[in-house]
């Protein structure tokens, strides 16, 4: 019987081969912490009378709430520069960026190793084939501690993703047709195994965080993407990362890429995913585009290409987070920044923002929020009855621009 | 007599504990007096130790913030019946020594108020004259439990349950 890809990377990693269902204790590659757990992680260690084992293999992002928005986080952020200085840990600081892309992009998270983020969005590594799984700080506590975790092998759902993306549509809009299908516990306790076939091999590295990124919220351990395109030429990939012709996944969904169009997920859960059309022409007061799921050079190209030579609605608020000061330097290096602060852009530190209700553009009861993140429960991003629209940065920008949800075509027809 | 609070369908980590009300937010001493403080402000004032919280399919979705089943810990909570759980809500809840029975059969009788009595070790309910077998979690996890936390194992053992030596 052949392996799926988790199966593969666990079997790998523990030496011998295991299937879906069984126990492994497995070594980790990686170790992420964020600031609004390291608290709960450094107790944990005292708890267990413990220090990192393998002190190198240790992250703490401070992406969170950064910069400090009080005297307590404030606290919190200086106690994580000692510790890490203490026990010689890296921090990655105010303004480097939000943890999944500063993995990726110092290239901590890679083809065939496991890596444990203190964050549920951790699925993302899943984009360089890398197993990348979140879990609560007395969990990561532990793999700190010993250098290994406990998982259980995943069952996996095969997703199929073919053709090239229809025009106006994008991996965003694939993402959250892929939960949809699932349903917010379709993959629970899954491996998502993410094939790209007959021209999907074409998307990027960043593109495919974006589909693995949004696995977890149909529940998923892990979302696998096949290794294919730019991921071979940009990454070593070991000849056994492949899952067998014969793997047995418990469920299969085919997406077809070239008849996709645009979707939003509508309040409170993210599998309540519509056509645009459904929600066009609802009001917003705040667009926020940025984050683990949409915070790329990318991304803000295309928010770039509808802004350009327009102005933001009058009376919303258009905030632009890019997820890392790498995104961040690029944007400003090729002048995307200067077109998106022309149109009325507003701009905040490289890192998570609003997305969880904390600083940066939180929501007054009673308003209207298009935003490019992956959550848009009751009260996440401020008050109770905020109302928050995920969708793609193209029709983030088009919203913007015309005050209410519409896509970038719709604001051609208008506007011509 | 402890209390059954029943709530339904997706439960997510925002609704109980917001993200604003975070430890490194508002401080470690009062985090937990915010537990479902959007969405049923009534609970946290009126939890008492050892009352039971019942929900339906998906309980605990979203973050991986071990702080929010930590704010219901820190009220008093030993116990969750619920339809299914999050994957990630679910290894929180055993490292925090709240056990999650999983019963959907026995969500559906169980009522918002009712009074009721668990044999915490065995997993036996009672309601009135009704007694309700919960299955328990899988037994490693137990032999983790049954030694205070996967944290005083680990301490103990210097391994996991059910790793070899």
């Amino acid at each position: 019987m052949g392996l799926t890809l988790a199966e593969k990377i666990l079997s790998q990693r523990a030496g011998k081969t295991v299937q879906a269902g069984e126990l492994v204790v497995v070594e980790v590659d990686q170790v992420m912490v964020v600031d609004s757990i390291a608290g709960s992680f450094f107790k944990r260690l005292e708890q267990l009378q413990a220090t990192p084992r393998h002190p190198e293999k240790v992250a703490i992002v401070i992406d969170h709430v950064a910069p400090a928005a009080n005297v307590e986080v404030a606290t919190a952020q200086k106690n994580i520069r000692e510790w890490g200085a203490k026990y010689g840990c890296t921090v990655f600081d105010v303004g480097r960026g939000i943890c999944h892309q500063v993995l990726i992009e110092e290239r901590l998270a890679l083809p065939g190793g496991i890596v444990l983020g203190s964050d549920s969005h951790s699925t993302t590594y899943g984009a360089v084939a890398c197993f990348g799984t979140g879990m609560g700080a007395t969990d990561i506590a532990l793999a700190a501690a010993s250098g290994r975790t406990w998982l259980r092998v995943p069952e996996s759902v095969k997703v199929t993703f073919k053709g090239k993306l229809a025009a106006g549509a994008t991996a965003k809009d694939a993402a959250l047709e892929m939960v949809r299908v699932l349903s917010a516990d379709g993959a629970t306790y899954m491996s998502v195994e993410i094939h790209l076939e007959d021209g999907a091999e074409g998307l990027s590295r960043s593109e495919r965080m974006t589909l693995a990124n949004l696995t977890v919220e149909a529940g998923a351990k892990c979302g696998l993407v096949i290794p294919s395109g730019e991921i071979l030429s940009e990454y070593p990939v070991p000849e056994w990362l492949y899952p067998d012709p014969d793997a047995v996944y418990i469920n299969r969904v085919e997406i077809d890429l070239s008849t996709l169009t645009p979707r939003v997920s509508v309040p409170f859960y993210v599998d309540n995913v519509e056509p645009v059309e459904k929600v066009m022409g609802k009001k917003v007061d705040q667009v926020f585009v940025g984050t683990c799921t949409n915070g790329r050079l990318d991304d803000l190209h295309e928010v770039a290409e509808v802004l350009k030579g327009r102005r933001v609605a009058q009376g919303v608020r258009m905030l632009i987070i890019p997820a890392s000061s790498q995104v961040l330097e690029a944007a400003t290096a090729d002048g995307t920044l200067l077109t998106l602060l022309q149109a009325g852009a507003t701009l905040g530190t490289p890192g998570c923002g609003p997305c969880m209700g904390r600083h940066q553009g939180v929501l007054a009861p009673g308003e209207v929020c298009v935003s490019t993140s992956n959550r848009n429960f009751r009260g996440r991003m401020g008050a109770a009855d905020a109302e928050i629209y995920l969708a793609s940065p193209r029709v983030a920008a088009a919203t913007a621009i015309a005050g209410f949800i519409t896509t970038p075509e719709r604001l051609e027809e208008v506007t011509a | 007599m402890p209390r059954i609070w029943k709530f339904g369908d997706s439960i997510n980590t925002d609704d109980i504990l917001p993200g604003k009300y975070a430890p490194f937010m508002v401080g470690e001493d009062k985090f937990h007096t915010y537990a479902f403080a959007h969405f049923r402000p009534e609970f946290a004032p009126n939890y008492q130790p050892g009352d039971i919280l019942v929900a339906g399919r998906n309980t605990g979705l979203g973050s991986s913030r071990e702080y929010a089943p930590e704010a219901l810990r820190k009220l008093g909570l030993r116990a969750i019946i619920a339809k299914s759980y999050a994957r990630i809500f679910y290894r929180n809840l055993v490292n925090l020594g709240i056990m999650p029975f999983e019963a959907p059969q026995v969500v559906d009788a169980l009522h918002d108020g009712d009074e009721v009595s668990l044999e915490f070790e065995n997993g036996v309910l009672h309601k009135g004259s009704e007694t309700f077998q919960l299955a328990p979690p899988p037994e490693f996890l137990l032999e983790a439990l049954r030694e205070g936390s996967i944290l005083e194992y680990y301490k103990r053992h210097g391994k996991f349950p059910g790793e070899s030596a």
